[in-house]
């Protein structure tokens, strides 16, 4: 899971791919992820940094995780 | 006796004549222009608007015009323009001239070599070029230099119609010889299409293969030569009722420089013009239109670094002008409108004497 290089993030969230002109804006947990992502961190190390950080189900921040993913996909902000 | 910071080269004094000053909801590119001309600051300049009407809202934006002169019409026939160029000449002794609507440029084109004689320049492409890409020429002009340009059929009668819908199928664009595009989904559409925009253009009527994906513009500056000197793709990000783009991006995307690239060599296309052009979702861009002159977002350009009415008005002035290599990506724009308050007298001034 990594973002393509030239997409540009910013800590308040907003996501621009240069490539296509799309901009996007993502809420807190949205914004921690992509954090993460800019990490290099694994799915797993991610699902453990927030469900230390939020109040969430274990299973339930799986199924959002990979909810994300597949939006994050769709825009073409994902290396394959 | 301190003399330092006393020598400095004066500016050149530059008179530029400028059209296209309908800064209105589906805009000429004049205002835009003439903003990215004033901003290079490098010219004393005086800026000429030559306009058509008398409400074309860059008449009064004393800001940035200093002078307007109407002039006929294209229908009126290429010799009264030159008829009335040579007087406002006479008066303004004018460096340079930048047409910026597609259906006057055909008579400055024509006149290019006379107005060269009288001692103003002009920097466009030459007949045989701005026919190649003519939107009736489009689909040969592709299909000649390796482009991918949709489909169509050139509609003369209306008959012909279901003939080009059977080969092409709908969805289909139908459009008119100049402006205006519809798209159909019957050949009851199609038809009722035709009608409007033969009644509008005239013929022919194109009937083009419908293609989605993602509506990307290039502006291209290209010297003449075959070198692209200059090439900002913009991606929409708003767009009007008429398809204009409200508010627009700089993207970054090397394809497109290439495709630009193509175009101008395969062309030696000389002067500024806009590829519109649609990505598909298996990312391969087909030219729909190109514009032969400057599109109306032009001034973004100045703001991504490559301020491309200032480069074409040195390359008109023989200036060796090297290819801009970088620009700004996630450079926007965003149109407004404004109203400007002016009095009945300037609105007489332009409508009875054709000059403020």
């Amino acid at each position: 899971m990594k973002f393509k290089k030239n997409i540009a993030t910013s800590d308040t969230g907003f996501v621009f791919n240069p490539g296509s002109g799309d901009s996007f804006s993502s809420n807190q947990i949205g914004t921690d992820i992509i954090a993460c992502f800019k990490e290099d961190k694994s799915r797993q190390e991610i699902i453990e940094l927030i469900s230390d950080k939020y109040d969430v189900e274990r299973n339930q921040l799986e199924k959002d995780l990979e909810d994300f993913l597949t939006q994050l996909r769709e825009h073409n902000l994902l290396e394959e | 006796m301190n003399l330092s910071g006393s020598l400095q080269n004066p500016k050149r004094k530059l008179v530029i004549a400028v059209t296209g000053l309908n800064a209105i909801d589906s805009p000429g590119p004049g205002v835009a222009v003439i903003r990215a001309i004033r901003e290079s600051n490098e010219y004393e300049l005086r800026i000429i608007g030559l306009s058509y009407e008398a409400l074309e809202p860059g008449i009064y934006l004393h800001d940035l015009v200093d002078k307007t002169y109407q002039i006929p019409y294209p229908s009126a026939g290429v010799e009264n323009l030159m008829h009335r160029l040579t007087r406002i000449h006479e008066i303004e002794k004018i460096d340079l001239i930048i047409p910026n609507f597609d259906a006057e440029l055909f008579s400055f084109i024509k006149l290019s070599e006379r107005l060269k004689e009288m001692g103003i320049r002009t920097f466009l492409p030459d007949l045989e070029q701005f026919e190649a890409r003519h939107k009736i020429s489009l689909y040969k002009f592709g299909k000649k230099h390796h482009l991918m340009v949709p489909e169509d059929r050139i509609v003369n009668q209306v008959n012909e119609l279901n003939k080009a819908a059977d080969d092409l199928d709908f969805p289909l664009v139908v459009k008119g010889k100049y402006y205006d595009a519809m798209i159909v989904n019957t050949k009851e559409e199609a038809q009722k299409a035709f009608y409007k925009l033969q009644a509008k253009w005239g013929l022919p009527v194109i009937a083009q293969k419908f293609i989605t994906g993602t509506e990307i513009n290039i502006a291209v500056l290209g010297d003449g030569k075959g070198n692209t000197i200059s090439v900002i793709p913009m991606r929409k990000l708003y767009i009007t009722d008429k398809g204009k783009a409200w508010a627009g991006i700089t993207i970054e995307d090397a394809s497109y420089l290439e495709l630009a690239d193509k175009f101008v060599k395969a062309t030696n296309w000389r002067g500024g013009c806009e590829l519109e052009i649609m990505q598909t979702t298996e990312g391969i861009s087909y030219i729909m239109e190109v514009n032969p002159r400057f599109p109306a977002w032009i001034y973004l350009t100045a703001g991504a670094g490559q301020n491309q009415p200032a480069t074409l008005v040195k390359m008109a002035l023989g200036e060796k002008v090297e290819p801009f290599k970088h620009y700004t990506v996630g450079k926007m724009f965003i149109r407004y409108a404004w109203d400007l308050v002016t009095d009945v007298s300037e609105f007489q001034q332009i409508s009875v004497k054709g000059e403020l």
